[in-house]
């Protein structure tokens, strides 16, 4: 009995100094690119603000509730001759104060609650928005923009400062569209379209994922949001906007000529190495099985299963956003993707060295 | 009071006064009601979406089911008509009623199968269309819950003639009741749901 | 206490080797004794939440280390699919249903349950249901679509082969298992509670059971319609699922969160129920507001069946649904905290035996007050919008289910070892089982809060590097480490107890209630006198227990038979469930016709001969 009496404080401390220990460490790490907690838009902030002001509740509550446990825990130890306690059955004055107590703490977090829920899960009023079209696949992201006749694939490009108006839908099971730093997710579905909508308030490259289990690859299916200048984001549409580099099929609109290094023009402005890749490459392309599932612009290759690769060569990322787009990794990739992606829908084409090698070669020229 | 009557009387002490499988089944039928009501609305939710026919007002036969739901409802005024026979010792009376309740439950099974061989017939199978699939189910698993409950009272028919049913098993025959007028009772809420409020 | 002392000496043959639990394996096949039933259900549960360990801790192995290759994804899905599945119906419910089972006719002075019979059919569908689910692992590969098992992934286009198939039967199985227990509970404690104990005199973990089974009743077949439409689709090509047809993969959700929700409160209640035993017991003061706690047990438990959408914030509900499911997800709260204020205030003037069941209960206390806070900021739904399907859910389930409903086990544990085996669990080792469990969960969960608060999702089988998810799954991964041992702990604690544990008597705690009127462990048919009650806490009142309940004069009451037939019902229904998994007629119609059999087997049987 008196061994358990004196342990009691000894062991409490060493539980504050654990607990504080672990409360600390958590802190550990960063930077964080993907957090929640470093808004860039206006939904993201919105959110983050809501967040705090739930988190100083929160707080406050966990002082009170945590520190009267403790109290009773230790001022009312048993010890050695203490009487046995008074039958206290209850107070009801106490049991209708701590029931309107946190009924009001909750009408202070509902409120803000309610009012962030009506503003965000509507569709946007703004008729100057930009539409971006995006479709879950397993296990990658594609974006369509209307406006400009655009396809691509997770890597989504907006301008900042303009409403950015997201229509989601999946095209096969329940995905969900996550870019922390812009916002919170929401589930892409089949058969149904999702609204969501966010202006971002600084440049940058910010990182997500798809954030609902839709089978194998769940992990390995990430997007980036390349939030840029308005003039830059134009430049971006221009180039996408055009054929394939090589294939010369439609003309570049004047004015967004002088934006377009020399490399990436179509027609006879291409060095004779550049064309030469162009040629075999597309051949190659077109005889490897690859447009059963793949568009490239202005060639005869116009699948729609998988990602538009029209300017593939000018993405950051490959295989949504989970490599860097280098050459030894695009190899990779052509090599095995099911290694790379386990259970991706791309089949290991068996493809010899020299056709990978071709292929590289052609993908990344494709700016 | 005597040791073992006391044993006896605690034995047999009950907080409520209600039998123990009284009460059970009136839970067993609450959690039922749950169940059926999933079933209901995922029928109510489907309705109207199917993408192909055969459509609902193509192929619902109102007047027919309506002879098969007085069919139905009437076999539960047999069993009424068959616990208060039991409840007065009075097992001719008792046997007769227990027959026609399974009997008459029977004759409302005939009339679904008839309906659902009609319905196939016309193209509509459990994977053809939501309608299809919601359909059988929902009546189907009424239907099973019905056959359940004419071999039930089938197998106290069976007792009955054999001797081993009489006014001391009075409680089995109103719990068996219970659940019959049940499932009576949610064929009526199908009826109106399924085909009086076709759309 | 005085109370044990006019009881009379205990009767006699109740040690462990003969009486109560003694028999080989016929004995125990054919057992209709709560007791042993209940023993059972524990053993079974404990074994299962080993197997959901080792589970959870190759998980944290795998998330150790960025783009770790540890555990492949196809293998990952599988564990973390029956992590949650396993933990929650086959380590969470059956641990919880041994204690009704002991404990609940103890507690309302009965001799057994209402119909004990089926109360062993239960326990034999769980046990056969649990292995069939688990034998998936054998056969093809377990199921891997998450114990939430979402539509359209879950359809036989992206889910091919038998493992939702398994899943689907096996949910199917324990759901029979548990709605038959509920039905029994329900029926016991309406009927079966000795004269003087109305329902507010009732024992609190008898309440809360009593309120569990009520939701368990009516939770349960909204899944079982959710999970025969999958059948049906996966099985007969019906479109339920389809979006193709028309069908909608949302109606899933709907169904499996109208059950989902209220099932979580079935895995707290009868926590809630332990700990509002332990803290006055071990206060030495009798439970503060009484009604209030049982009043806000039952508001929970209505409330959890309209909350249910606050699992679908992100799913695009629109702004009405959204705000409606906040509301009444906030409103929960408030009975919640009403409970915690109520132990506090218990404890508040008493005085406190720190002995391991009160440091069980403390650190449950301590632990779901963070676990229901991280609640209430999930019930902000757009705050929810950057916190579902992140690690910060991960980090509040566990520290609601682990820091709360497994300490509170615990706590159950410690409490009752002793009445259910007649030796006491070592003190001293407790104590460290404590201590380092308390550490360990928290440095494996807290830092998930974080991790999703910076955006790591949840069910993901790695990660890249660069995000800043290093360090705190590392820390994570050693915690769950430092987790598992403490559990080791506990269980030599248990074997070291068992074999050279201190002898327990009837009432080694001055418990209040009526299973410490009689022997540890109590003789087979509980009570030889049935008690009479007359206020709460009887064996606090005044002068004790005013009926000598385990008087030797009296006469040894008859008890059910032992029978087999609800083992041989429930091998019929894991037969017609593999018919059903194999799409083998003969084999469904044989399991069908063993049930039909055993259900008149059965029937004809009388319970006493």
């Amino acid at each position: 009995m008196r061994n358990d009496l004196r342990r009691v404080p000894r062991e409490a401390g060493f539980a504050l100094f654990a607990v504080a220990a672990v409360v600390l460490l958590a802190g550990c790490g960063g930077p964080y690119p993907q957090s929640a907690l470093d808004p860039a838009s206006d939904f993201a902030t919105r959110l983050d603000d809501l967040f705090r002001g739930i988190f100083f509740w929160a707080v406050i509550v966990f002082v009170l509730v945590e520190g009267a446990l403790l109290v009773a825990v230790f001022r009312f130890r048993d010890r050695e001759g203490k009487r046995r306690p008074e039958a206290v059955h209850g107070n009801t004055i106490l049991e209708i104060s701590w029931t309107l107590a946190p009924a009001i703490v909750l009408v202070l977090i509902a409120v803000p609650t309610f009012r962030t829920i009506w503003d965000v899960d509507r569709p946007t009023r703004d008729p100057d928005a930009l539409v971006v079209e995006v479709i879950g696949h397993q296990w990658w992201w594609e974006f369509r923009y209307p406006e400009y006749g655009i396809v691509t694939a997770n890597e989504m490009h907006v301008p900042v400062g303009r409403t950015i108006d997201v229509r989601l839908t999946s095209a096969d099971v329940i995905h969900s569209f996550w870019f922390p730093r812009a916002g919170g997710k929401r589930d892409v579905l089949p058969g149904h379209e999702n609204h969501l909508w966010f202006t971002m308030d600084s440049t940058g490259v910010f990182p997500g994922q798809c954030a609902e289990f839709c089978g194998l690859s769940h992990a390995l299916m990430k997007m980036e949001l390349v939030a840029s200048s308005p003039a830059a984001f134009a430049e971006w549409v221009a180039v996408q906007q055009r054929p394939a580099v090589g294939t010369g099929a439609a003309p570049v609109p004047a004015d967004s000529l002088a934006a377009v290094s020399e490399e990436t023009l179509p027609g006879d402005t291409l060095s004779a190495e550049l064309r030469q890749i162009l040629e075999t490459g597309q051949q190659k392309f077109l005889q490897s099985g690859c447009i059963a599932c793949h568009r490239i612009a202005g060639t005869p290759a116009a699948g729609v299963l998988g990602p538009d690769l029209t300017h593939v060569g000018s993405r950051r990322k490959i295989a949504a956003g989970i490599l860097d787009n280098t050459p030894e990794n695009m190899a990779a990739w052509l090599r095995d993707p099911t290694t790379v992606k386990p259970g991706s829908l791309m089949p290991n084409l068996n493809l010899d060295e020299d056709t990978i090698r071709t292929l590289v070669a052609y993908l990344e020229s494709l700016k | 009071m005597t040791d073992d009557a006391a044993a006896t009387a605690e034995g047999h002490y009950t907080s409520t006064g209600l039998p123990n499988r009284k009460l059970l089944m009136w839970t067993f039928i609450g959690s039922e009601c749950m169940l059926f009501g999933s079933l209901i609305m995922t029928y109510l939710v489907y309705r109207g979406r199917s993408i192909t026919g055969p459509y609902p007002e193509e192929l619902l036969n109102i007047p027919f089911i309506t002879v098969t739901t007085f069919v139905l409802l009437m076999s539960s005024l047999m069993m009424v008509l068959a616990l208060a026979a039991v409840q007065r010792n009075d097992m001719r009376q008792g046997k007769l009623w227990l027959l026609m309740t399974a009997l008459l439950g029977t004759v409302f099974l005939g009339g679904q199968v008839y309906e659902f061989s009609h319905f196939l017939h016309e193209g509509l199978g459990l994977s053809t269309n939501l309608f299809g699939a919601s359909f059988y189910l929902l009546t189907g698993t009424h239907g099973a819950h019905v056959f359940v409950g004419v071999l039930w009272l089938l197998s106290l028919f069976v007792l009955a003639v054999r001797g081993r049913l009489d006014a001391r098993h009075a409680e089995t025959v109103e719990i068996t009741g219970l659940y019959w007028h049940f499932v009576d009772v949610v064929w009526i809420v199908l009826f109106t749901l399924i085909y009086l409020l076709v759309s | 206490m005085a109370a044990t002392e006019t009881a009379a000496r205990p009767a006699s043959g109740t040690g462990t080797r003969e009486g109560t639990y003694a028999g080989g394996l016929v004995s125990w096949l054919t057992t209709v004794d709560h007791k042993r039933i209940g023993i059972m259900y524990a053993v079974f549960a404990f074994s299962f939440f080993l197997l959901g360990g080792l589970e959870a801790l190759l998980i944290r192995l795998q998330l150790g280390s960025p783009e770790n290759t540890l555990i492949d994804p196809d293998l990952y899905n599988q564990l973390f699919t029956m992590h949650g599945t396993t933990m929650v119906f086959l380590a969470i419910m059956p641990l919880s249903a041994a204690f009704f089972n002991f404990m609940v006719p103890l507690q309302i002075g009965a001799r057994d349950v209402a119909f004990p019979r089926l109360n062993a059919f239960s326990l034999w569908v769980f046990v056969l249901g649990a292995l069939f689910l688990n034998a998936s692992f054998l056969f093809g590969g377990a199921p891997d679509a998450g114990w939430f098992g979402y539509a359209n992934l879950t359809s036989t286009q992206y889910s091919p082969g038998m493992r939702i198939d398994f899943w689907v039967l096996g949910l199917q199985i324990l759901g029979v298992s548990s709605i038959a227990a509920a039905l029994n509970f329900i029926v016991t404690i309406i009927n079966l509670r000795a004269p003087g104990m109305s329902l507010m005199r009732m024992p609190l973990f008898t309440w809360m059971t009593f309120v569990t089974s009520f939701l368990l009743i009516l939770a349960f077949p909204a899944i079982t319609v959710g999970l025969v439409l999958l059948m049906f689709d996966r099985t007969f090509g019906t479109s339920f699922f389809n979006p193709a047809a028309g069908g909608d993969v949302l109606l899933w959700q709907h169904l499996f969160w109208i059950f989902g929700h209220p099932e979580v409160y079935i895995l707290l209640l009868p926590s809630l129920g332990i700990i509002s035993e332990v803290i006055p017991t071990f206060s030495r003061k009798p439970l503060f507001g009484y009604p209030f706690v049982v009043y806000s047990g039952i508001l929970i438990a209505f409330l959890g069946f309209g909350v249910w959408a606050h699992h679908m914030f992100a799913v695009g509900l629109g702004p009405i649904a959204n705000t409606v499911f906040s509301a009444t997800t906030m409103l929960i709260a408030i009975p919640t905290g009403v409970k915690i204020f109520n132990w506090i205030a218990t404890m508040w003037g008493g005085s406190l035996r720190f002995k391991t069941p009160l440091y069980f209960a403390v650190g449950f206390i301590a632990m779901f007050i963070i676990g229901g806070l991280s609640g209430i900021m999930h019930s902000s739904a757009a705050s929810d919008l950057q916190q579902t399907d992140s690690y910060f859910v991960v980090a509040h389930i566990h520290y609601v289910l682990f820091g709360g409903v497994m300490f509170a086990l615990f706590s159950g544990i410690y409490y009752w070892f002793p009445k259910i085996t007649g030796k006491m669990l070592s003190e001293g080792i407790g104590k460290l089982h404590f201590w380092l469990m308390l550490l360990a969960f928290n440095l494996t969960f807290f830092p998930q809060h974080l991790l999703g608060l910076h955006g790591m999702p949840r069910r993901t089988f790695t990660y890249q590097e660069g995000l800043g998810f290093e360090a705190m799954n590392l820390m994570s991964t050693v915690g769950s480490l430092v987790l598992g041992f403490s559990i080791l702990i506990f269980l030599w604690n248990v074997v070291v107890s068992l074999r050279k544990g201190a002898k327990a008597g009837p009432d080694p705690w001055g418990g209040a209630t009526l299973e410490w009127a009689i022997a540890s462990p109590p003789p087979h048919y509980n009570f030889r006198r049935l008690p009479r009650v007359h206020s709460r806490d009887p064996l606090w009142a005044e002068g004790g227990l005013d009926v000598a309940v385990n008087d030797p004069e009296a006469p040894e009451p008859h008890m059910p038979s032992p029978s087999l037939w609800p083992f041989i019902l429930a091998v019929g229904i894991i037969v017609a469930a593999t018919g059903g998994l194999t799409h083998s007629v003969p084999l469904a119609l044989a399991g069908a016709a063993v049930v039909v059999a055993s259900t008149y087997g059965w029937a004809f049987q009388p319970l006493e001969r």
